[in-house]
């Protein structure tokens, strides 16, 4: 298993708090993420948002100032009149509470974080709309999770102590992890298990949370998964949990910063796929594979996947480098089509989805996010 | 203090035998290494990792707690 990111799990929980006469910060729901995953390690070595030497160093050479890795800010931004020294209690709505001891409050350029995170400063990514809204200044510090927010899914939240010894007490010693945002269709399963017949077990880790119109449901990703691993997978080998964060859409960056959450969890193995964690044409399609050249010291392997298709010759579902067939044999998987049957009551055919899994699906009345 | 001068104090000399400066320099040709520097660099910063070693956070006694609800949950037998 490899050592957490920097050497040393993080876990900063002090439920005994006292919090009387310390003022209240509100939060969002998906800043209440970033200080959860920070308390329970899933952002090891982090102790706390990002004070300005870590901040500067991430933006300009994607690692942290004492050279470890990190290619995404983590950030609290502010305005009014805090100040270094101060504590303050963070409060979201959902129930989440941590203590937070501001240690350096620092002025930042937008466009510049813009542009080294995202890779452009266009209005219309969602990452940069995001940090075009923030606050005027940041604030960096340790904080300290006092309650955890409420979960729906609170069977597959698993924490990183907690995954790490799962994997120890399965026999793991080599554990792939899968991220996914959607249901399974069949070449979802095809990367899942050719990445898993090398190694001990796979980790499937949905990403919950806010999600955009038309989107499936989180229920209706967790219970299709469900099903998948009931039906298709051994018990000993697969193991669901998810990842409360929110998605940047900063592609390449995006892709390590994943890569970095899966070993802290204990995994040795992170799948990349095509365009992950893009959004629109802003970056290229393999732009996420190439980034990892530039970390030798991510401690977690990329297993890459670019296409992959069910080949009507091959009689399976195969990808470029081992099927010689003409692309007239090729079905390409596309989400948008296996959705538009879902939604005409068809069940899609069997090389494109379990008939489990779609059956899960169309047991819901809406599957989809208003 | 300007912004080069403290972006140069975040970098160090290191001293190597001259044959094995001039090998680096045949070997990076060609390749995305732009300098001898960055490729000592990628090459300790990969010896390095490799030489991880985890640091334990938990006792005995937590492990045991989160055993019991790994298998409450249904994650263990």
């Amino acid at each position: 298993m490899p050592a957490p990111h920097g050497g040393k799990l993080v876990y900063r929980v002090d439920k005994s708090i006292d919090t009387s006469g310390i003022p209240e910060i509100k939060i969002d729901e998906d800043m209440a993420k970033d200080v959860e995953n920070i308390a329970y390690g899933v952002l090891s070595p982090l102790q706390g948002f990002m004070c300005r030497n870590d901040f500067e160093n991430v933006l300009e050479h994607m690692r942290l100032e004492n050279d470890v890795p990190w290619t995404i800010p983590i950030v609290f931004d502010i305005e009014g009149d805090l100040k270094e020294g101060d504590e303050v209690i963070l409060s979201a709505e959902g129930g989440t509470k941590a203590l937070f001891h501001i240690e350096d409050i620092y002025d930042y350029d937008k466009k510049a974080y813009a542009e080294k995170v995202f890779r452009t400063t266009d209005a219309a990514h969602p990452g940069v709309k995001k940090v075009m809204e923030m606050k005027p200044k940041l604030a960096g510090g340790k904080i300290t999770l006092i309650q955890e927010g409420d979960e729906r899914f609170k069977k597959y939240y698993l924490k990183p102590h907690e995954t790490r010894i799962l994997f120890r007490e399965k026999g793991w010693r080599e554990v792939v992890a899968f991220q996914t945002r959607n249901v399974p269709h069949m070449g979802h399963e095809y990367v899942q298990k050719t990445a898993l017949t090398f190694v001990d077990g796979i980790f499937i880790n949905p990403i919950i949370g806010k999600k955009k119109k038309g989107d499936f449901r989180d229920e209706v990703i967790l219970k299709s998964y469900e099903a998948l691993i009931e039906n298709y997978y051994l018990k000993e080998r697969a193991v669901m949990a998810i990842l409360r964060t929110m998605m940047r859409y900063a592609g390449p960056r995006e892709a390590i910063f994943h890569a970095i959450m899966r070993k802290n969890f204990g995994c040795t193995h992170f799948i990349v796929g095509r365009d992950h964690a893009g959004v629109g044409n802003y970056y290229g399609p393999y732009d996420a594979h190439e980034i990892f050249n530039e970390f030798p010291d991510l401690g977690i392997t990329p297993i890459f996947f670019r296409s992959f298709f069910y080949c009507k010759k091959c009689g399976g579902v195969v990808n470029e480098k081992i099927c010689p067939h003409d692309k007239e044999y090729h079905v390409y998987y596309s989400g948008t089509a296996i959705r538009k049957m879902l939604i005409n009551g068809e069940i899609p055919p069997e090389n494109m989805m379990r008939k489990e899994v779609a059956e899960i699906i169309m047991s819901y009345e809406n599957p989809f996010v208003d | 203090m300007t912004a080069e001068k403290e972006e140069k104090g975040k970098y160090t000399t290191v001293s190597i035998p001259t044959p094995l400066a001039e090998k680096i320099k045949k070997r990076i040709e060609g390749t995305g290494f732009n300098s001898i520097s960055s490729y000592v660099t990628y090459v300790l910063r990969e010896l390095l990792a490799n030489m991880e070693e985890e640091e334990e956070v938990f006792s005995k006694e937590d492990e045991e707690k989160i055993k019991e609800r790994l298998r409450a949950l249904g994650y263990l037998d």
